[in-house]
């Protein structure tokens, strides 16, 4: 039986039967890693004895029937910005290399609840920066659909290890399309929930008023199983909402009659791969046959959005990265008897370029003189472009969207041309600014053999329409495993 | 000469007497071995969250009302960037743009008069942490105990222009706020902390001089002294040509002289910018009047009040109602039926001289109204005498011991019985021939001295009008 073919949901209902045990569900994630991570390193930290100890206490709580969570048992791997207790946490960085937190984040401590065992930290680009992980200190993830291709960043970690079948499912974070654009590159799903809706506590902070943790899973049905397991309202995080619903699940209706779909022209013009674009209107084709209502509009202000995002995200970072100075942990300078040159040299060696690079933009932006030209004028691009949604959300229930231009680009190829690399967050970005709930699911392939994305974009607290939306979609094809699970798998049967 | 007229603004830094810090639920008492009142938020911890502390919200709302502000009923924390080992985040949660109170005044009182002193803001902050410079091991300690304390600054207009002002201004914000609960305000120990703006201009000009700020001044003393310092500093610039040059001094009170910190080139740019981790924080109409509603009388109040209802001398009264913990003692005890001027009496005479005594303020005042309306009561039924009940209130004000109890067990009640006071003032005659002869004689000093020996010889415990009374007696018979 290949357990890790199945999905989340599949495979804890086999461990419910007993047709399975937890530790050969968490054993054939261990031997996926051990067979592909060699060329992939989806993973930073593989926590092989704590996984069999997590799988050992979670199967005695089955037997006991004192866990009877949906996800009792599944192997799950999370985004090495997300807090653990007693497990290494990086963030991709060498200023992390040894910081082991005391505390796990609120989504993990929701993840135990349900039963799920924790078998790794995967890989990102340094503190969530970047489009490719090829940022990150411990070196790069590799596309496990063709390996001289990225995964997309910054949570291609966690996207190739659900792709690679490492691991049931995963979660990630989106600051700006983080969690979406390596799901489409990966060919999985990945869902970014409406901001407020995962407690923050725990992760560490890039942009902390975009951040938000999502799952990442085969398909919208664990996607909307996992959200409801890790959303909750979290007194710990101030801008954690109490919302009206938790119940993600209920929305896996194969039914879009009626249902209001807004195609953005803004978003299907220049700089769009055509066959990305033909891809997604193939979908919306389909989802059109199956009864919903399809127009084009014009959302306005798109071409402002990266400015604001990269303004608004580089000067919370810049504040946020502060604290990781050598003073109480991390990673601290051989040179350190004088202050200023202990904090100087512990940042110079500790962080990455591009970090730095983020540092200084953002430190530029609060700087005195300029506070109102740049980030008080984003923070007004920001609320434009919220009216912006919020405007289309009166006339559309979803937004169908592309995910990124093109597919996944080849190693290398983005970081010689950053702004390049920038423009690309183009489509996912608004989310994040908006605060919206956006998914997005694999919609084919492209000639060079690389899954594309489609993604689905709702109001705010309406991820119900977009699970919808996106899981009537899925019914429509078939998940497609890559090429290295599918080969391998043939070899061994 | 010129004629110079010193123009000063306060920032006033005040720790609230929450029981938990601002961001966390760690305690803020004061003392614990370095670093036992931490978490991963007052720390500064990878993914650690501030959730604000409501009752410093409350305390902040309090203060800017008894101090006439107008209350931000949206407002917003900023983000104070700067590196420093003490700030664990390496920026401090503060208020900048959004501040909970503006445009307040309060009135203080110098012997030149009554004068109005405007409050620009008050804003709500976290205090940082503590470091400890460790000389024989040559390294740098720090203690994060402090980190996450709650403060409000209450920034004050340029509106005062002596020391003595100054002076006045401290003490009636300290007695508010130490009024409303919301500090203890001790300077020594630093829940109250002020930093001195000042500046010189030509009498009668209109444009503010440049000015400087003054650090660390841990008592009004020395807040006197830094301020008639840096007047004469100021002045001997001006006068011999110079400049003031903007900048921050640190007073060492020791050798009364203030030094650069730094200048204002050095001065860094905290890049501002709102508190992405904190919602703003929303005043509901509700919860102000609730506010309103719980503040207590304060002093000046009182004072009106006291002037109508009680038959005591104004002096008097400002020195009961200077402190809330002597005020409500004074109200409580009579409350239990006691003469507001009998109750006065002992806290403005025993009280005060005993407060003097231990170098205690008034707000650390301990025993029970009930104890000294007791103590009262003893006293009018004639069980003790004063003497008697200057003693036992000693032991009162010490202990807070019940004086009913005290006087039983120590056998200290008065004596009243008329034959045993007759008969030891025939002994005291009888032994002191030379000052009856005195007496007869025209000394009436004598007759003082036979008094006291009857009250020696009855352990204090008679009632001296009656040892009068008798003596005199049988003296003229």
């Amino acid at each position: 039986m290949d357990e890790m073919a199945l999905t989340a949901l599949e495979l804890a209902k086999k461990i419910r039967k007993k047709e399975i045990s937890v530790w050969e569900a968490v054993k054939a994630a261990l031997i996926n890693i051990e067979k592909r991570e060699d060329i992939l390193h989806g993973y930073i930290t593989v926590d092989q004895e704590g996984a069999k100890k997590r799988a050992e206490i979670v199967q005695k709580r089955i037997d006991a029937k004192e866990l009877l969570g949906v996800f009792a048992g599944v192997p799950v791997a999370v985004k090495d910005n997300i807090c653990t207790k007693g497990i290494l946490t990086t963030c991709s960085s060498k200023i992390l290399e040894n910081f082991i937190p005391t505390y796990s984040a609120e989504a993990i401590l929701n993840l135990e609840r349900a039963g799920a065992v924790l078998i790794g930290k995967t890989n990102m680009d340094e503190f969530a920066m970047g489009s490719t992980t090829e940022t990150s200190y411990y070196g790069v993830t590799r596309n496990p659909w063709d390996i001289e291709h990225v995964p997309g960043g910054s949570s291609g970690g966690s996207c190739a290890a659900v792709a690679a079948e490492e691991c049931s499912f995963a979660l990630g974070s989106d600051t700006g399309g983080s969690i979406r654009q390596p799901s489409s590159f990966c060919g999985v799903t990945g869902l970014k929930p409406t901001y407020g809706t995962v407690s923050r506590y725990g992760l560490i902070a890039y942009a902390s008023s975009l951040d938000q943790i999502g799952p990442i899973a085969k398909d919208v049905s664990d996607c909307a199983a996992i959200l409801e397991t890790i959303a909750s309202y979290d007194p710990k995080d101030s801008t954690s909402v109490k919302r009206k619903y938790y119940n993600f699940t209920s929305a896996l209706v194969e039914d879009v009659a009626g249902l209001r779909i807004g195609i953005p022209k803004d978003y299907f013009g220049e700089g769009l791969d055509l066959e990305v674009k033909r891809a997604i209107e193939h979908a919306v084709k389909v989802l059109e046959e199956r009864g919903a209502f399809v127009e084009e509009f014009d959302l306005s202000f798109v071409e402002y959005a990266i400015p604001a995002y990269y303004i608004i995200a580089s000067a919370e970072a810049s504040s946020n990265l502060a604290r990781f100075d050598g003073v109480k942990y991390g990673y601290r300078t051989k040179d350190d008897t004088r202050l200023h040159q202990m904090y100087k040299k512990t940042r110079s060696e500790g962080f990455g370029a591009e970090v730095k690079k983020r540092i200084m933009l953002g430190s530029f932006v609060l700087s005195s003189g300029y506070y109102d030209a740049y980030y008080l004028k984003a923070l007004k691009t920001k609320t434009l472009i919220k009216k912006a949604f919020d405007r289309a959300f009166e006339k559309y229930d979803v937004i169908v969207a592309p995910v990124a231009p093109t597919t996944a680009p080849k190693l290398g190829e983005s970081l010689c041309d950053p702004l390049k690399m920038y423009l690309g967050d183009i489509y996912t970005i608004s989310a994040n600014l908006a605060g919206l709930p956006g998914i997005s699911v694999p919609c084919g392939v492209d000639k060079k053999g690389l899954p594309i994305g489609m993604q689905l974009i709702g109001n705010c607290f309406e991820e119900d329409k977009v699970i919808r939306a996106a899981y009537t979609w899925e019914r429509s094809q078939e998940y497609k495993r890559c090429p290295i699970v599918k080969e391998e798998t043939k070899l061994y049967c | 000469m010129k004629q110079y007229e010193t123009v000063i603004g306060l920032e006033v830094h005040v720790e609230l007497a929450t029981k938990t810090k601002i961001f966390c639920s760690c305690s803020t008492a004061f003392g614990g071995a370095p670093n036992t009142h931490t978490c991963p938020v007052c720390t500064g911890m990878p993914g650690s969250l501030p959730v604000l502390n409501k009752k410093v919200v409350e305390y902040a709302m309090a203060v800017g009302l008894a101090t006439n502000c107008k209350i931000n009923q949206y407002c917003k924390f900023d983000r104070k960037n700067y590196f420093y080992p003490d700030n664990p985040q390496n920026y401090q949660i503060s208020q900048l743009y959004l501040p909970i109170c503006r445009d307040g005044k309060i009135e203080i009182e110098t012997a030149s008069g009554k004068k109005e002193i405007g409050i620009y803001e008050i804003h709500m902050e976290e205090d940082a942490g503590k470091l400890i410079h460790d000389e024989w091991d040559d390294c740098s300690l720090v203690d994060y105990n402090r980190s996450g304390v709650p403060l409000i600054e209450i920034v004050s207009k340029p509106d005062m222009c002596s020391a003595e002002e100054v002076i006045a201004y401290l003490n009636k914000l300290k007695r508010i706020i130490q009024y409303l609960g919301a500090s203890d305000c001790k300077l020594q120990e630093g829940s109250m902390r002020a930093d001195v703006n000042l500046s010189l201009r030509e009498l009668g000009a209109k444009a503010y001089g440049t000015r400087t700020e003054m650090k660390n001044l841990n008592s009004f003393k020395a807040i006197t002294r830094a301020i008639e310092g840096e007047r004469a500093r100021q002045i001997e610039l001006l006068e011999s040509g110079k400049q003031v040059v903007q900048e921050t001094r640190r007073w060492d009170d020791n050798k009364e002289y203030s030094y650069t910190m730094r200048s204002k080139e050095d001065a860094q740019d905290y890049r501002y910018f709102p508190e992405p981790d904190l919602v703003p924080i929303v005043i509901s109409d509700q919860w102000l009047q609730q506010i309103k509603e719980q503040q207590p009388e304060l002093q000046d109040e009182k004072i009106v009040r006291y002037k109508k209802e009680y038959q005591i001398p104004e002096y008097d009264i400002l020195i009961l109602t200077s402190s809330k913990k002597m005020a409500d003692l004074f109200e409580d005890t009579i409350a239990l039926g006691k003469k507001p001027k009998e109750v006065s009496n002992w806290l403005m005479g025993e009280a005060m001289r005993l407060l003097k005594e231990e170098e205690k303020e008034a707000d650390e005042i301990s025993f029970s109204p009930i104890h000294l309306a007791k103590l009262i009561d003893l006293l009018e039924k004639g069980i003790i005498n004063r003497t008697v009940a200057k003693e036992v209130f000693e032991v009162i004000f010490r202990e807070d011991i019940d004086p009913e109890q005290y006087v039983e067990e120590r056998g200290l009640k008065a004596v009243n019985d008329e034959g045993m006071i007759r008969k030891m003032i025939e002994e005291v005659i009888q032994t002191n021939h030379q000052s009856v002869v005195d007496y007869y004689a025209g000394k009436k000093k004598a007759m003082g001295f036979l008094v006291g020996q009857t009250m020696k010889a009855m352990k204090g415990k008679a009632d001296p009008g009656m040892v009068n009374r008798i003596l005199e007696e049988i003296l003229n018979q």
